[in-house]
């Protein structure tokens, strides 16, 4: 998309994701679980924010119906200033799970081309774009492989380079890291981050780490369970990250205050129900250092 | 490659084993069982073991080249058991294959159709099943009355239907598994991607039943060949294995060995088409679960 088809959908102006009064309610054979209540959240351009919350706080939930995989109940879902559903048509975001996904009878170029293919663009471009892709992920050996050859990390590497194929300006992941070892993950963050940065897209990370939403985020948005809400964003201000962010006191403060944020659940009364960003931003700042 | 080279080998050897175990208990239990055969509680169990139940292999291995005689397929004299043997069977495989096609077409389509919708997978699947209660013997002279009527229709026509109605139902049903098999991330994937009905079936959903297909196809190749022959007994129709079969059983009284020429005929196309299955299988290696090396 060329700059002046941007200025002219308004995709340059318009947040990453907006999320008005979203509300999501499954029913189940034993009556009506809410899985999100009153959830109010706008995520910048080239923002990088984490979801953190217990089991069954609806993170992935929120998530999903982000990439509207799920329809919401109630309110209102805008993705790059368009209803969630045209943003799906459209491929303004890419997305990676927890399980890499990736598809066995094909290489790991022909994976990475998979989303290109889909949508007909033609050869000898989808290679090129693959090729940049593979390197971006530092795979360029493994561009022949299948993914049974490849180690959990590596095809999550692939998995987030088919994601940022179609250099969409949101990038949604869902605990991407969930299933690596320690070691391993650490690298995948610093790798995150570096290509969140030289890719500019904003993304919405889902985790149940601590410390991997404070290393990699502008934002950590905490949740809780039953009702699925936003009881707190706690701003993280690191700066540029490198290994040693990890050993940093303000990386250690900002893990001690989404940390606190978390065990605070539930939330007093004084707290209520659909905080607001703006709110959310107040609360965060008296608890900052 | 060569890995793949020496498990064949591998298989060829404990195949070559089985046989030859399979043999030695034959002979074993000819030349040492009780002539009158097991009995159990007043049942038969284990079989006569005289000449006339069980003629050693040998004489089953020279009853192939022994001359034909008569019966309703006579060739001249010069043809002997064998020469008839892969007559009859290249007519019965001919028509197997042609069951064969029908029913993997049939099945394939059946099942796209309950994948397409779920209400098609509820209304059709029972019928699916219950299309293999029938008994074949009873469908097949109601298959043959059916082709009488339009002058294009020959009579071996009838046979691969009915070999296609044994056929499909291993297709439909392994198919129909297959193409659900996808994991849930992998269709959320092709959601996100704004991936269409088609896209999904053919980059996702055909590899992905692959696996489940393959089997499904060496149980159609086997179950066409046994319709065919069955079709032929029930239909009368000359030729094939299934008419030999019949001729020769009504010799088997004076020679058993003959019978038994036949029926391992019988066996040998069952073989045949499963092998000739394999070769698709080995075309698609690509798309076997966890398939790292080619």
């Amino acid at each position: 998309m060329t700059e002046a088809e941007q200025a002219e959908s308004g995709a340059v102006t318009a947040p990453a994701v907006e999320l008005h009064a979203v509300h999501k309610s499954f029913t189940a054979r034993r009556g009506t679980v809410v899985a999100l209540a009153d959830v109010d959240l706008t995520i910048e351009r080239g923002e990088f924010v984490s979801l953190i919350g217990p089991s069954g706080c609806g993170k992935s939930t929120l998530l999903r119906v982000i990439a509207d995989l799920l329809q919401p109940s109630g309110g209102e879902v805008q993705v790059n200033g368009k209803p969630a559903r045209r943003a799906r048509l459209d491929q303004d975001y890419g997305i990676a799970f927890q399980q890499a996904g990736l598809l066995d009878w094909r290489t790991v170029q022909a994976n990475i081309e998979l989303p290109l293919e889909l949508h007909g663009v033609d050869r000898a471009e989808r290679h090129a774009r693959a090729e940049e892709l593979i390197e971006l992920v530092g795979l360029t050996e493994f561009a022949r492989h299948r993914p049974p050859q490849l180690s959990g990390g590596m095809q999550q590497r692939v998995a987030i380079a088919r994601a940022l194929a179609e250099s969409p300006a949101l990038l949604l992941m869902d605990e991407p890291f969930g299933a690596l070892d320690e070691m391993t993950r650490e690298r995948m963050q610093n790798e995150l981050v570096r290509i969140a940065g030289e890719t500019g897209a904003a993304v919405v990370f889902v985790t149940h780490s601590i410390p991997e939403a404070v290393f990699l985020s502008d934002r950590v948005v905490v949740m809780s369970a039953r009702p699925g809400r936003i009881v707190n964003v706690v701003p993280i201000g690191l700066g540029a990250r490198t290994d040693d962010t990890r050993e940093a006191p303000g990386f250690y403060a900002a893990i001690t205050q989404v940390r606190e944020a978390l065990r605070g659940l539930p939330v007093p009364q004084t707290v209520e129900v659909g905080v607001s960003v703006e709110n959310a931003l107040r609360n965060s700042a008296e608890g900052a250092l | 490659m060569r890995v793949r080279t020496g498990r064949w080998a591998g298989r060829a050897v404990l195949v070559a084993i089985a046989l030859a175990a399979l043999g030695a208990i034959w002979e074993v239990y000819k030349d040492w069982g009780p002539t009158d055969g097991v009995k159990l509680f007043g049942e038969r169990i284990l079989p006569r073991t005289t000449a006339a139940a069980m003629p050693h292999l040998a004489d089953i291995w020279h009853a192939f080249g022994k001359p034909e005689i008569g019966g309703a397929i006579s060739f001249g004299s010069t043809n002997t058991v064998l020469d008839s043997v892969v007559d009859a069977g290249v007519h019965t495989l001919r028509w197997a294959a042609v069951g064969f096609a029908i029913g993997v077409v049939v099945g394939m389509l059946l099942a796209l159709l309950m994948n397409r919708l779920a209400v098609f997978e509820r209304a059709l699947m029972p019928y699916v099943v219950l299309s293999q209660t029938v008994p074949l013997i009873a469908l097949a002279p109601l298959v043959a009355k059916w082709g009488q009527g339009w002058s294009f229709w020959d009579r071996w026509m009838s046979v691969s239907v009915i070999a296609a109605y044994l056929a499909f139902f291993p297709v439909a049903v392994g198919m129909a598994r297959g193409l659900s098999s996808p994991s849930a991330v992998h269709a959320d994937y092709f959601r996100c991607s704004a991936a269409g009905w088609w896209q999904t079936l053919v980059r996702l959903k055909l590899p992905s039943s692959v696996p489940f297909l393959i089997p499904s196809l060496r149980l159609a190749a086997a179950g066409a060949v046994v319709g065919t022959i069955v079709a032929e007994i029930s239909t009368g129709l000359p030729d094939g294995v299934g008419k030999l079969i019949l001729d020769y059983s009504q010799q088997a009284t004076g020679d058993p060995s003959r019978l038994y020429a036949a029926v391992i005929g019988a066996a040998v196309l069952g073989l045949a088409a499963a092998a000739a299955v394999t070769v698709v299988d080995l075309a698609l290696w690509r798309y076997h679960r966890g398939a790292t090396s080619r």
